[in-house]
């Protein structure tokens, strides 16, 4: 796990960032930033094109304007694959398990291919540390359909830490989840960010946001309405409306 | 002399693309709409004709009335057939591999089934208009093209005026872009399925007994469907009527062309050839979304 | 501990004896096959049965072989008879051309069908799968509808094709047809076997089970994909290459057969589609069903329970025959 000294550089940079879906657009040229082992909140209503953000910036799709910049390198044409293998990793808003594979098994492929390990002991060694990182070593061998929510949600951020990521992006891996489950979640998000890697943690559950966040942006119709400070954004006329509806 | 061919080619290929067009209709609502990936369309289509033809060696019966006869049977066989789909694949929310397999197996078994009770042999229908031509100067329009286009194009305006006007068919396209929302205005999204899947096996035996009156059958014909039915529903770009019955009509006139110009060998590599044509460069379709 | 008293590194003893278990254990399975496969029919003695076999271990292929891309990668190859065809016109242009010996055409049969492969794969690997597998369908009728058109390879009449004399040491002819098609029956299973158990066959899982979610894991899809359908059509035209010298009559009706093709598909599935064994086990049941059926009852009909028995299959245990024993083991104490 490679250890930045905490400072202002930025290792994720969105520029004008723009995609359309025939006559809908869903996301209005965006610009977003992310600093060394910052932990930014990204919260807005259903369908203000938060995910489709999130699967622009790890290259699910393409961007029909603007540009996507890691580590100072443009990555907006690389797949998906290949982000990952630079250090850019993500859960998924409805956990994606590998279904036929057990829980270790999940793990072990961002081993073998984000990160590259050949060497089966060294994979198996590596697969059970993260499990007791995130608390599911009981589960090892067992099948994600036997899994509860909660830990189907904890695989989604294993598998997301197998990469070795730099960057996690943890797309609403709270929903549903019960106040002590959502605890358990944070701790794990905290733990991680003190290990060097810089957090965007999308949520709609505002005390985790505000707790967890440094920083805030908000996305609203596609477009960024407010980015700052966690409790100057939460008090900002234009979110609170966004979230009460008109 | 080679005017009045390229005339009479783009003539067949016009009537050929209306009957296409209800061959086809059926897989833009399965496919297209409720993203059931029925391969075995054709075997139905198939299904059709051979009764159309039992119909009419044993009984006498008109093709254009026995396929009016079929329909209501069609329809509620196909409700049942899509009963069992959903029980074993779609409740499960299965990957379309194991879905497309199953498919893949009723292609097979209708074919073999119709090979063992009617045997390899081509069979036709008898009735008064099939050998009738309409003669207008320089072009003889054959009457058992010009039937089934337009009974072709009929079911396709039907079927289009079902979806846009009633309940029921405005359903069956909620469905198909969100079925959650289709619940909140208190539709069963199943339900809806079912009768959309009813209607597609329907409009495939229609098709049977339209083809029957174009051309003598045989068990293995239903294959060569298989690629213009697909190539259609994608050159339409999947969900739209009307890129259905252009598309239709595309690859009609191209099949069309190329009997009378490459001969009748290459017809079958036609559809095939611009289906994958059409993957590779638009999957949209000419119409896609 | 060595008599001198020095202990070996535990690891590389492990490590090893892994190798033993990954390859010695198969390659001697196989020599001992070989053997056995050979001892047995020359005992019966029938050449009928060399035949026989035949048909069967040739799915064994076919099935092994598609299941690399179906199977572990999850896209279903419809277009199973364009690459047979294309080992089938290998050897019959090379037949009415250079003569050369089998297996050599077998090898280029094997190449030039890999590299349609590679190229089918690239043009049809990027659209989801439903597309590919209607894609591949279309492929092969096109491939079709060419070699009816081909005059040289017999067109759509087709061409007789005589037997040579087997090489020496084999004597029948049939008898070195069934030596070849063993032979590439045990290599279709080993490099299947090996692909499964390698980092190529975790990544094929992780693309079958969820191809976004494997790519945001790193998973090159697009590369893994390719890989399969390279390996998996050149198996498949190497097992059409010696079809010629078996029916001895060619036409594409014959190469395009949609039985192989259907048998093809449901081999795997019935026998399980996760594993090596399944098409296998597939294979050997499914074929030899079949040449019981069509000799006592009839060929059509035969035919007819191939169908049954996919949709049945599919329907009810998706998982095959191999995941049947699965949760009978599961449910026994």
């Amino acid at each position: 796990m490679t250890r930045e000294p905490p400072g202002p550089e930025t290792i994720l940079r969105a520029t004008q960032v723009t995609k359309r879906f025939g006559g809908f657009t869903a996301v209005d040229t965006v610009d977003f930033t992310l600093g060394c082992r910052e932990r930014v909140g990204l919260i807005g209503p259903n369908g203000s094109g938060k995910s489709t953000f999130v699967n622009s910036v790890t290259g699910v799709i393409s961007v029909d304007h603007g540009s996507i910049e890691f580590n100072g390198m443009d990555i907006t044409n690389l797949p998906s694959w290949r982000r990952a293998r630079l250090g850019i990793a993500r859960s998924f808003q409805i956990p994606r398990p590998f279904k036929n594979q057990t829980v270790i098994q999940n793990i072990e492929v961002p081993l073998m291919y984000a990160v590259g390990d050949r060497d089966p002991d060294e994979i198996s060694a590596k697969a059970n540390a993260i499990l007791a990182q995130i608390g599911l070593s009981a589960r090892r061998n067992d099948s994600p359909r036997s899994l509860t929510q909660v830990d189907l949600r904890k695989l989604e951020l294993g598998r997301a830490l197998a990469a070795q990521p730099r960057v996690l992006i943890a797309d609403e891996s709270m929903a549903g989840l019960s106040d002590p489950e959502v605890d358990e979640v944070l701790e794990v998000l905290f733990k991680l960010s003190a290990d060097g890697i810089s957090i965007v943690l999308i949520e709609h559950i505002m005390r985790a946001v505000v707790r967890f966040s440094q920083r805030i942006v908000v996305l609203v119709a596609g477009k960024k309405i407010a980015d700052g400070d966690p409790r100057e954004v939460m008090s900002h006329p234009e979110v609170e409306r966004a979230y009460l509806g008109q | 002399m080679s005017q009045e061919l390229l005339f009479n080619a783009l003539i067949t290929g016009l009537f050929l693309g209306g009957f296409y067009a209800a061959v086809s209709v059926g897989i833009t609502i399965a496919f297209g709409m409720l993203d059931i990936v029925n391969i075995a369309h054709p075997a139905f289509i198939m299904l059709g004709a051979f009764i159309a033809f039992y119909l009419n060696s044993n009984f006498g019966i008109d093709p254009l009335v026995a396929s009016l006869i079929a329909i209501l049977p069609a329809f509620i066989g196909g409700r049942l057939f899509y009963k069992i789909y959903y029980y074993a694949f779609e409740r499960h929310g299965e990957e379309s591999l194991q879905g497309l397999a199953f498919f893949f197996g009723i292609l097979f078994i209708v074919e073999v089934g119709l090979l063992l009770v009617f045997g390899v042999d081509y069979r036709f229908v008898e009735a008064n208009y099939i050998r009738k031509t309409i003669d207008l100067g320089y072009i003889s329009l054959p009457l058992r093209l010009v039937i089934p286009m337009i009974a072709g194009l009929t079911i396709v305006a039907a079927i289009h005026l079902f979806t846009s006007r009633s309940f029921l068919g405005r359903a069956i396209l909620a469905v198909s872009q969100d079925p959650g929302a289709l619940r909140i205005v208190g539709g069963n999204p199943v339900r809806v399925k079912e009768i959309a899947f009813g209607l597609s096996i329907a409009t495939a035996v229609v098709a049977g007994a339209l083809l029957i009156i174009i051309q003598p059958v045989e068990p293995s014909l239903g294959r060569e469907y298989i690629g213009r039915v697909f190539a259609i529903c994608v050159l339409g770009g999947m969900t739209s009527l009307s890129g259905t019955v252009v598309a239709s009509f595309v690859v009609g006139i191209a099949e069309a062309l190329t009997t009378t110009f490459g001969g009748p060998s290459w017809a079958p590599a036609v559809a095939f050839g611009l289906l994958i044509l059409t993957l590779i460069v638009r999957p949209e379709g000419i119409f896609g979304r | 501990m060595n008599a001198i008293g020095h202990t070996a590194p535990l690891p590389a003893t492990s490590i090893s004896s892994r190798r033993v278990r990954r390859y010695l254990v198969p390659i001697a399975a196989s020599v001992l096959i070989v053997l056995f496969g050979f001892a047995v029919l020359d005992w019966i003695s029938f050449e009928y049965a060399y035949l026989a076999t035949y048909t069967i271990l040739q799915y064994v292929v076919l099935a092994t072989a598609w299941n690399i891309l179906g199977g572990y990668a999850g896209y279903v190859n419809f277009g199973v008879a364009g690459f047979f065809a294309l080992g089938v016109y290998t050897c019959v242009f090379n037949y009415k051309t250079l003569q050369l010996p089998l297996p050599v055409i077998i090898m280029v049969a094997g190449l030039i069908a890999g590299i349609v492969g590679l190229g089918m794969g690239y043009l049809t690997l990027r659209l989801r799968g439903v597309f590919f597998s209607i894609a591949t369908l279309a492929f092969a009728i096109v491939l079709n509808t060419v070699f009816n058109n081909w005059r040289f390879v017999g067109g759509a009449r087709g061409v007789p094709v005589l037997r040579p004399d087997a090489p020496l040491f084999f004597g029948t002819y049939p008898r070195y047809l069934f030596g070849l098609i063993l032979f590439l029956a045990i290599a279709a299973v080993l490099i299947a076997r090996a692909i499964e158990y390698s980092w190529l066959g975790r990544g094929l899982a992780a693309i079958r089970d969820d191809e976004i979610a494997a790519e945001c894991s790193g998973v090159p899809a697009l590369r893994l994909k390719l890989i399969a359908a390279t390996i998996s059509g050149g198996l498949i035209g190497m097992a059409g290459a010696p079809f010629p010298y078996f029916i001895t009559y060619v036409d594409p009706a014959s190469a395009f057969n949609l039985t192989i093709a259907v048998n093809t598909v449901a081999m795997p599935v019935i026998g399980g589609m996760t594993s090596w064994v399944g098409p296998v086990i597939g294979a050997v049941l499914l074929g030899t069903l079949q040449q019981v059926t069509t000799v006592t009852i009839s060929s059509a009909l035969s035919l007819m329970l191939v169908g049954i028995l996919l949709v049945t299959f599919v329907a009810l245990a998706p998982r095959g025959i191999i995941g049947l024993i699965k949760s009978l083991q599961r449910q026994s104490p």
